[in-house]
């Protein structure tokens, strides 16, 4: 279990590395002048391929921030067991729902 | 009492990942709550977006750029530490990382002000 949520965390920070640098690309060249909703859903909305860039980053961040919070609520705060498992999982469908809530969001017509 | 592997610089980006990673995830379902106003209230995420003019929140996305750009350089070097030959130089890796977020985030801070 634990090479399992090893390997999770590595694969998961890996499928990210090129969807971070997007992602900061996309910032730095969207934040000039200004956001607006009209600006970010012209570029996003009834896009597919938007959609599937940012589901696959939901979807590994989710995986990724919920390993990464269980490693701190376990070194740092000392839960063990059922509770730090039901906590990561816990954090993992937050992570998930409100971030396809936000694809959804953002890319639906 | 300090504890001496507390003096050492990979023990900084040790507890820069760490800071960097809970920071981004704490922020992470508030930027999703905010974009999820998108579809069904723009108006919402328009006021959101002004209110994000203000010169104190730019600084925050600042840091924010500067902690995501700081866990993947970190978490780069972390997993080539792992999985690749050992290399020298980890120190070196480390500031770089650390040299090309502040860099990376001082970019987004002049193209936002």
């Amino acid at each position: 279990m634990k090479l399992g949520l090893y390997m999770a965390q590595r694969i998961s920070a890996l499928i990210m590395v090129p969807l971070v640098l997007l992602h900061i690309g996309v910032m730095i060249y969207a934040i000039q002048g200004g956001l607006s909703a009209a600006e970010i859903l012209g570029r996003t909305k009834g896009s597919i391929l938007w959609f599937a860039v940012y589901g696959t980053f939901v979807a590994a961040v989710s995986v990724h921030g919920a390993i990464g919070l269980r490693t701190v609520l376990s070194e740092w705060l000392g839960l063990r067991g059922g509770a730090l498992n039901a906590a990561a999982w816990a954090i993992f469908a937050l992570l998930l729902v409100l971030g396809m809530l936000a694809v959804h969001g953002v890319t639906a017509r | 009492m300090r504890r001496g592997y507390r003096n050492h610089t990979l023990w900084a980006a040790y507890l820069l990942h760490r800071l960097s990673g809970v920071a981004l995830a704490l922020f992470l379902p508030v930027h999703f709550w905010v974009l999820s106003y998108a579809l069904n209230q723009p108006e919402h995420l328009d006021g959101f977006l002004r209110w994000s003019e203000m010169g104190i929140v730019k600084t925050a996305e600042f840091g924010l750029v500067f902690l995501l750009a700081a866990h993947l350089f970190g978490g780069l070097r972390l997993m080539a530490l792992e999985w690749l030959p050992w290399t020298s130089g980890q120190k070196t890796a480390a500031a770089g990382a650390v040299a090309a977020s502040t860099l990376i985030a001082g970019v987004f801070l002049m193209r936002a002000i």
